[in-house]
């Protein structure tokens, strides 16, 4: 078990370590790619997001992408 | 630069101002601002603007008003239906508030005007509604090294950061336009009309905070805020090394008009 920051808030997680695509699973966005990712202050490229894995302490922020706007 | 009784009178809660003073309403009144989209975002950020007395607005939008605008861009009004988004917006401006004076280009950003259009202001405002063209205007500002404010909202939700040359930039923090339809829009999936005017304004707060001098910038700083729940946040973003348009190797050198059928478009250059 470990206990990360998400988006400011704290989150405990069940298994010792995720990926960050896991998490983003886990947090109930629909799409990673809706989301930029950033791991303690850091940006992650979305091209890591399978393959890098959290730990306990972590500070993890997901920032959504809003546009506004319609379709035409 | 002379005030008139008028002006004094106009600008007076300015002037009293502790950090904005006579000074910092003249800096106001020589200010040159672009406000790219005359929508949700557009709307309260000229009419701030217009009220605070920026010399020079120049608001760039293709569209003309639509019925549906009306629940949150509050520069347009029921007469102006059909109108020219930019002429509804320089009417209601020059009725607020002679002084500004407003240029308008009924069209749409691309990249073969973005560096010639942005070049005479001191201040890009970011209202625009694709996420095409919010990355155009990012890399269009940091390589003409304008300052700009980046802004977006959704349904109960809105961000916003202040790019200056040197801080983290909007491609910084979100690398590049997400593929088309990952990202609902707002006639898909609605958005709060206030929530234009909350983050709208804050732009607009950024704007004459930023020629004024007073204040710190929303630089290397992410401001989003969840209207549901009044919780605001601000979020630290760095400057990262590795971004395409500002970072140590920049991939991106001329400007790309991302297509919104296409995935993940990336210059090659």
């Amino acid at each position: 078990m470990s206990k990360i920051q998400v988006n400011g808030k704290e989150q405990i997680l069940e298994t010792a370590s995720i990926s960050i695509l896991e998490l983003i699973k886990l947090n109930k966005v629909l799409n990673a790619d809706m989301v930029s990712v950033q791991l303690n202050g850091e940006f992650v490229d979305r091209k890591e997001y399978s393959s890098t894995l959290l730990k306990t302490n972590d500070e993890v922020d997901f920032l959504y992408f809003m546009g506004g706007g319609s379709i035409d | 630069m002379d005030f008139t009784e008028d002006q004094i009178q106009r600008y007076s809660r300015h002037i009293i101002l502790q950090d904005v003073g006579v000074e910092g309403q003249e800096k106001i009144n020589n200010g040159r601002v672009l406000i790219i989209g005359a929508g949700g975002l557009g709307a309260p950020v000229a009419l701030y603007l217009a009220a605070a007395g920026i010399g020079t607005i120049g608001i760039i939008d293709g569209d003309v008003v639509d019925l549906s605008n009306l629940q949150r861009q509050v520069i347009h009004f029921t007469a102006d239906v059909n109108k020219a988004k930019v002429l509804s917006a320089k009417e209601k401006i020059n009725q607020l508030n002679p002084d500004v004076k407003v240029i308008t280009y009924h069209d749409f950003l691309t990249a073969a005007n973005a560096l010639d259009i942005i070049k005479d202001y001191d201040f890009v405002v970011d209202g625009t509604d694709n996420f095409p063209v919010k990355f155009l205007i990012n890399d269009a500002c940091v390589q003409a090294g304008k300052p700009f404010s980046h802004g977006g909202i959704l349904r109960f939700e809105g961000q916003t950061i202040t790019v200056l040359p040197g801080t983290a930039c909007y491609r910084c923090v979100f690398q590049a336009p997400p593929p088309p339809n990952a990202v609902p829009t707002c006639s898909q999936a609605g958005v709060l009309g206030a929530i234009a005017g909350m983050l709208g304004t804050i732009q607009a707060a950024e704007v004459l905070k930023y020629l004024t001098g007073v204040g710190d910038l929303l630089t290397n700083r992410l401001l989003t805020f969840n209207a549901k729940t009044m919780e605001f946040r601000t979020i630290n973003v760095k400057h990262n090394h590795r971004c395409a348009v500002c970072g140590d190797h920049p991939t991106i050198t001329e400007l790309v008009d991302y297509e919104q059928t296409t995935c993940e478009l990336k210059s090659t250059h």
